[in-house]
This record gives structure tokens, sequence and C-alpha cells, in this order.
């Protein structure tokens, strides 16, 4: 030891962030069996190029019809069909809000009984392991073709993703407010109206609002398993190969989408 | 008034927080509760209103027993009580004026709450409270835009119109600076002597104690250790409640580093400020 302390050997003392696996050989394990699997996996891969040569040129018909949308030769149907898609994505969101909200709050762990909080999990774990086309089939099935098996589909996968949303962030509440609420004699609903709620609120608009555009895209896909709105125009238009009249459909879908984005980015911002 | 008997307070972690504490406090006393960190301060307060479930003993609060109560019977109870915290602990996305009436909400109906529509004279009231504590201006504004010391005097408002016989105050200075903390204190203090409101305060900040209160209660790992006159706190004394320190030379310490006057001791002319 010099007795400056800042000798050669001190000053040239290296550091590196410790690594994520600490053992040497198990991290090497890992990344070795990690590129086996993933080549391997693309050699299980079965493709048909010639398939695929042959296809390119109806991709590119596909494509080129972007250039060329045709809005008029069915521009009643698409109309019908938007309007249709709107109401089944405003109607299902209302409903699907409506009834997650209950739920949300009977899922969160800090404030609902154990037999509650099972219950209202597993409504959630049902709505979300079940992809929305599944759900469309099997409600067209039971409600016949048309929109009203579209607006129960599109409902119910709401609930999953609303109800699970919010009470995550009702379990992330501070508790401090929520008590000091409790201990002014608060009934529980009080209790969940003043000192709960205005925590989650602007969470609960943002989820809605975020839901409501998620709501209109799945309302183009339900339909084209016969759930109705703009996805039943779609598919009319790709079943008779009317590529020009079906990029028209998605431009305008593209577009409702991208005001939906927008402004629920402004009032997103506004309730903060 | 309020009598504590032999409560004690067992964590399900197995930690014996309260150790059988016996309290008597008198209508119109103000009491300060000192002791070091983990000493139970927070939890007695706690299980006084029940936000925390007490594992044996009494709480007696005007001759009813507290522990024995029901879900009503609890809130109603709740009600004489009013609690104020150390984060002050307002809802902060509702209003001053929310949050003063949400002190009222043990005497309301749902539906009145949830729509805002509180008697006249308990809006009468908050308004006047808010005035006292100076913050009628303020009615509209949201919690979160006000400062550490005025979200206190929200907090206060809140608990002195639940109409309580009791406070109880969780560590109302901890968040503050020193001089809002005085502030805070004497308006506690001035309160309770207004409303003949007997409190007890939680307080880690022994100087700050002495200035205010008339008693002071010791607690160390669960057990009342000192019960007396704030002159009554020797440096044997605060080692019996804290553990050996060089009591003196803290102080003295305390008022170099603080020339504002943080660190007086008894009788100082300062409490004046």
């Amino acid at each position: 030891m010099s007795d400056t302390g800042f000798d050669a050997s001190e000053r040239a003392r290296q550091w590196r962030p410790p690594p994520l696996i600490a053992s040497p050989r198990l991290r090497w394990f890992l990344g070795l069996g990690a590129a086996l699997y993933f080549a391997l996996a693309i050699g299980s891969l079965e493709v048909n190029w010639l398939r695929i040569y042959e296809g390119l040129d109806r991709g590119w018909a596909f494509v080129i019809a972007f250039t060329n949308p045709d809005f008029t030769t069915r521009w009643t149907d698409i109309r019908e069909g938007l309007i249709e898609s709107l109401v089944m994505t405003v109607t299902s969101t209302a409903i699907g809000i409506a009834i997650s909200v209950p739920i949300a709050f009977g899922a969160a762990r800090n404030i609902a009984p154990l037999p509650v909080y099972l219950f209202c999990r597993a409504i959630i774990a049902v709505s979300r392991s079940l992809q929305e086309i599944i759900i469309a089939i099997f409600f067209v099935a039971i409600f016949g073709f048309g929109p009203l098996a579209g607006v129960i589909t599109l409902s119910f996968a709401t609930i999953g993703f609303l109800a699970k949303l919010l009470a995550e962030d009702i379990e992330d509440i501070d508790k401090g407010q929520a008590e000091a609420v409790r201990a002014s004699g608060a009934r529980w609903l009080q209790l969940m109206n003043y000192g709960v709620q205005p925590q989650v609120m602007p969470r609960l608009i943002g989820l809605s609002l975020y839901r409501l555009d998620i709501n209109f895209r799945e309302s183009a896909v339900v339909g084209l398993v016969g759930a109705g709105g703009i996805g039943a125009t779609l598919n009319t238009a790709f079943d008779r190969y009317e590529f020009d009249t079906a990029a028209a459909i998605l431009i305008s879908i593209i577009v409702i989408v991208m005001i939906a984005e927008y402004s629920s980015g402004l009032i997103r911002a506004r309730v903060q | 008034m309020l009598r504590l008997e032999k409560l004690t307070k067992k964590y399900k972690t197995g930690d014996m927080a309260l150790k059988g504490v016996d309290l008597d406090v008198p209508p119109g006393q103000v009491l300060a509760l000192i002791g070091p960190s983990g000493a139970g301060k927070s939890t007695l307060i706690r299980c006084i209103n029940r936000l925390v479930e007490p594992s044996s003993g009494r709480i007696e609060l005007n001759g009813e027993d507290v522990t024995r109560l029901g879900a009503g019977g609890l809130r109603r109870a709740r009600r004489r009580m009013g609690m104020i915290f150390q984060e002050y602990a307002l809802v902060e996305r509702l209003t001053v004026m929310e949050n003063v009436l949400s002190g009222q909400l043990g005497y309301v109906g749902f539906w009145r709450s949830y729509f805002r529509r509180f008697p006249q004279e308990i809006v009468t009231e908050a308004f006047r409270l808010l005035e006292r504590v100076g913050l009628e201006q303020f009615a509209d504004k949201r919690a979160d835009q006000l400062s550490g010391g005025q979200r206190q005097r929200v907090g206060i408002a809140r608990a002195l119109i639940q109409g309580p016989d009791l406070l109880l105050v969780d560590e109302p200075t901890a968040s503050l600076d020193p001089k809002t903390s005085r502030q805070i204190m004497r308006l506690i203090c001035e309160l309770c002597a207004e409303r003949q409101l007997a409190a007890i305060i939680n307080i880690h900040d022994v100087v700050l104690a002495q200035m205010f209160v008339q008693r002071i209660v010791g607690l160390r790992l669960g057990e009342v250790v000192y019960d007396g006159p704030p002159d009554g706190l020797t440096p044997e004394v605060l080692t019996e409640i804290y553990g050996e320190e060089d009591w003196a030379a803290t102080r003295d310490k305390e008022a170099d580093e603080t020339p504002a006057g943080h660190g007086v001791t008894e009788g100082d002319p300062l409490a004046a400020m």
C-alpha cells in the first residue's frame, strides 16, 4: 500500500456488472441449448417455395388494390358495415365495463374476501383463456349470424381484459388513503367510493378507451366468422375476390382506429 | 373517558407489538406517546379504533368496550375517534372539501355521500373548520395540489368534523419541516383545548412533545416504561425508553446544527415562536 492510496494496481481495478446467471456452466448450457433448439425448430418448418412463388401474384394483386381502393361500388354495404361495427363496439364496451367493474372489485385481494376473490378471478381466467374467434363461433352457434353474437362476444372478452387490469390497479392503491376513510366510520360502499374509486378512476378511463378501440378492431375480426359488423362485409369482399373493395374497407378501419387512438390519447392525458 | 386494560397485540409473525398496556386518558387530556421505532406506538393507536385488531385486553371508550363491538357498533365508535396521520392520508384526487366532508361518512347514508349532498349544517361546519385551519380559499383545490403543512391542516379538519371525543394522532409532524411541525402541533393542541378533546399523539420528537403536552407516556418494546409530566424526562428516563445515549450531548448538538431552534429543552422561550 502506498501512502497516497493511488498506486497503479488500485487505479486499474476493473468492474463488470455481475452476470444474470452466476454459474458459468449453467450460463453456457442455457445459451447453447437455446441456439440448438432454434436451429432444430427452423429445420422442422416445411416451406413450399413453389406455392409461395405462385401466391406472390395474388399477394401483389392485394397490395396493388390498396393503391386503387374502391369505395363507391359497394359503398352502401361498407357504410352499413361500419355503422354496425361502431354500434357493436360502443354497446359491447359499455356492457363490458358495467360487468367488469364489480368483478374487478371482487378480484382485488386487498378488499375482497377470499371466496369472492377466487370466484371473480375464475371468471376473469375463463374470459382470458378463450380467444375472441372461438367465443364468437360459440355465440354465433347459439344466437345465429348477426351483430348480437358479436356484441356478446366482445362484452365477454372485455371482462377478462378490463377486470384483470383494473383489479391489479385496485391492489396497488395507497392503503393510507383508504385507511383514513375507514377510520372515519365509513361503510364498505363509502370506503369504495371515497377511498378506492378516486385512486383508480384515471386507470379505469384509460383502460376503457383502450378497450374501445380494441373492440372496434375485434369487431372486424369476429365479423369474419359471422358475428356481424364490418367483418362480415370484409369477408364478402374477399369471397368475391374484390380486393379493391376489401382495401377500401381496411383503409376505413385503419382511419377509424387512428382517430380513436389519437382522441383517446388526448383524453387520457387530461384525466391524469 | 378512554381506558386501556392489559391491551396486547401479537402479529402473525409472532412479534409481540404490545405487552399488556394499561392506560387511562381523562376527558380533555392531550398526551404524547414517545418511544423508539418499533416500540408499538402506531400499533397502539391503531388498536384503539381497531384498524389493527388487538389480540387481547379491553378498550373502554365512554364506558363501552370497543373490542367487543360488531361491525355497526364499531363504525359508530369510530365516529367518536378522529384520526390524523403521518403522511396526511388525504384522498389525493378528491378536493379539499370532499376530504373534509369524508370525516362525516359515518353519519350520512351511502347515496347522500355518493352524490356529495351533505346536510347544510355539515357543509357550514366544514367551511368553519377550513377557516379555522387557515384554508378557507382552498375548498375546491385538489388535495394533491397542497403543500405538506396544508395537507396536514386538511387532515385535522377532517378529523374534527367527526365531532370526536378523542383524537388519535400518528406522527403528525414526521413529514414536515421544523417550523411547520411546531405550527401543526400548536394547532392540534389549541383545537383540543378549544373543544375539550382528549388526544393521544404519537411523536418521535421528544423535544417537540415536551413543548406542547401535559403528559408523556414512554413506550418501549410494547410496554409502558414512563408515564408522567414532560419535565420528568431525565436522561435516565430517556435511556430507559430509547437505550443508552449521551442525551445531554445530543441536545446540545441538535441546538448547534439547527440555529432555527429545533433543539430546545423544557421551558425554552422559543416555544412562543
